[in-house]
């Protein structure tokens, strides 16, 4: 094996985990001050300038807490369970291309780690439902009734609103006639899949908020009737760790739907400038976590029947019908 | 291709570890006073009662038999949907045959109460 | 040994004590996690054996959805409460003799085929090709259109079936 190429590996896995971390740590900032906006409050504004010294703050309050475990807890799926739910979050980024080819030094490297593999999609569709497991896991081990109760219904709700989402991704690859990230968003170099697909969208955009439990589908967050889900017993870093998921997730999500919607790191002027690709990313992005973080500001939750309804009675029946519509449009207009 | 996927395997690695190490750095500096009412599980400060573990509701198996239905449904669509195009209005009603059918089941499911929770 | 052999050695190594704990493993949420190990084991496998299609499949089906429901399924039974339990009985002896024949049975049939002892890169020239061949293949009379719409039936007789044995309690005997 060339070594060369092995360290290329370990620097693009490197910054896709120092992406992930600091962009958790900042976007939980981003968050509290948006949160705090819409609510005529200053948000946290003591740490550092701008409170831009929070998250290293929260982080190391959370570093000297007490860890807990249950005396009846099942120890060692106790501990693991929070690594299998944190674990996705950092290898989805993984076959999403940042940016176009860039050469430095007359070696042309691209910006993905493995933005090549041709079956992309479908890779984040298997990848994403593992998470699955650590919740399920983090609920069963707790021996808490109100943590397995929590993480039944976040795992029923996590994978109900995952078939939306697969049926969602579909739209994109009949229109791109692929399933590697890196065509799908070549293929919207004339025109976004948002213009094409805008049912596809909003489905995206709906699956994905449930698919990483936001709100207004924060069902492990519903204090009122489960003390607070799957992760009730969890302190410390084990803790930090879930939530570092839920907010590497959200990170993740937006890169996908910017990628398959939002023509990903295509803009004016890419083709010359390279380097003008991850900035467009960056910015479709957080426009993207705005939303999300606006939502939760402005939507109250779904009560949970009303949630599984809408994942099954609305959101499937709606998937399937878009695909057949997109499907005969595709044929019968060829290219588009 | 294993060259497409060993930069994952080295991204798995690396994020195992770092999980792993971060859980370790939590158990060095975070302090260790167990004591018998911190083991009991959490209930909002009443003391507990009942199992903690019980019998899960059978409506959750309901939901993954359907979840592993759908889920091979999409993912015979997915090869479908890269050649559509090549193969004409021919795959177009043979998908929608395959479908379907396996939309009599989920109306099945519908009218049964599958999708029901109360 | 190439680099290639000695992983898959170690997959191999992991997949096989993953499959022992699965039958040994006294917990049977425990055997479900290491069958999860073993299934992974698998996927590992088939991107060494350039099916990089077929490995994600392998997560996505196996991983992802049969394994969430067999996790489900013995979290149904009351034995999934911590309460342990060995896990085997006086047969296992037979039980593993059985296995073993089957497993040298399949083996000798498999050996005597022709087209399997050539090396993989012979049976897939290129993923991307093979995605295309096989949706192609999916819907095409000659190939194997019939499996796949048998499939789906497949599926609604699976889905009838598991509605009608998990009927929700208080229609099991009203009005349907």
């Amino acid at each position: 094996m060339d070594p060369a190429l092995l360290v290329e590996w370990l620097v693009k896995s490197g910054v896709i985990i120092f992406l992930i971390l600091t962009g958790f740590a900042y976007l939980t900032l981003f968050e509290r001050r948006v949160l705090a906006r819409i609510q005529v409050r200053i948000g946290p504004n003591r740490a550092g300038p701008l409170g831009l010294l929070q998250p290293l703050a929260d982080g190391i309050k959370l570093l000297f807490k007490e860890e807990v475990i249950p005396d009846k807890a099942d120890k060692v799926i106790f501990i693991l369970a929070p690594v299998l739910t944190v674990i996705p979050a950092f290898v989805l980024l993984a076959v999403i291309p940042l940016g176009p080819e860039i050469s430095i030094l007359g070696r042309s490297y691209s910006l993905s780690l493995a933005g090549d593999v041709n079956v992309g999609v479908l890779y984040l569709l298997a990848v994403a439902s593992i998470s699955v497991y650590g919740i399920v896991l983090a609920g069963w081990s707790s021996n808490n009734k109100y943590a397995l109760l929590g993480g039944l219904r976040s795992a029923a709700q996590m994978i109900s609103y995952e078939l939306v989402l697969g049926l969602a991704f579909i739209g994109p690859i009949l229109l791109a006639n692929s399933m590697s990230l890196k065509d799908i968003i070549q293929a919207q170099s004339r025109v976004w899949f948002i213009v094409l697909q805008p049912i596809g969208f909003l489905l995206f955009l709906v699956a994905s908020i449930a698919e990483v439990n936001r709100a207004p589908f924060d069902m492990p967050e519903a204090e009122q009737e489960l003390t607070a889900g799957y992760h009730v017993e969890y302190s410390g870093m084990k803790f930090a760790l879930f939530f570092m998921a839920e907010y590497g997730k959200m990170i993740v999500v937006s890169f996908i739907t910017a990628s398959l919607f939002l023509g990903g790191y295509l803009g004016p002027f890419v083709d010359k400038l390279p380097l003008l690709g991850p900035i467009y990313l960056l910015v479709k992005v957080t426009l993207i976590l705005f939303f999300m973080i606006w939502v939760r500001a402005t939507w109250p939750r779904i009560r949970y029947d009303r949630l599984m309804a809408l994942g099954w009675k609305v959101l499937l029946p709606i998937g399937l019908l878009n695909i057949i519509i997109t499907a005969i449009l595709v044929i019968l207009v060829g290219g588009y | 291709m294993p060259e497409d996927f060993l930069p994952i395997a080295v991204l798995i690695i690396l994020a195992t570890g770092l999980s792993f190490t971060i859980l370790l750095l939590g158990q060095i500096f975070g302090p260790r006073r167990p004591n018998p009412r911190k083991g009991s599980p959490y209930e909002s400060g009443m003391r507990p009662y009942g199992k903690g573990q019980r019998r899960v509701p059978i409506h959750y198996y309901l939901i993954a038999v359907l979840f592993i239905l759908f889920d091979v449904e999409i993912i015979f669509i997915l090869p479908w949907a890269v050649v559509l195009r090549d193969l004409g209005i021919f795959g177009l009603i043979e998908m929608g045959l395959f479908v379907a059918i396996l939309l009599i089941g989920f109306v099945y499911a519908w009218k049964k109460g599958a999708l029901e929770w109360d | 040994m190439t680099v290639l052999q000695i992983i898959f050695l170690g997959i191999s190594v992991i997949i096989v004590i993953g499959a022992l704990m699965t039958v040994s493993s006294p917990n049977l949420v425990h055997a479900a996690l290491w069958l999860i190990l073993a299934l992974a084991g698998v996927a590992a496998i088939f991107v060494l054996l350039e099916a990089s299609f077929l490995a994600v499949v392998q997560v996505a089906v196996y991983i992802d959805a049969i394994s969430i429901l067999i996790v489900i399924a013995v979290m149904l039974t009351r034995r999934a409460m911590g309460e342990t339990e060995r896990q085997i009985n006086r047969s296992w002896l037979l039980a593993a003799f059985a296995a073993f024949m089957v497993f040298s049975g399949i083996l000798s049939l498999f050996s005597q085929v022709p087209q399997l002892a050539n090396t993989p890169s012979d049976l897939v020239e290129s993923s991307e090709f093979y995605i295309q061949e096989l949706g192609k293949a999916l819907v095409n009379v000659d190939q194997s259109i019939i499996p796949f719409e048998v499939a789906s039936v497949l599926l609604l007789a699976a889905m009838i079936g598991a509605i009608f044995i998990a009927r929700p309690p208080e229609r099991a005997g009203g009005d349907s």
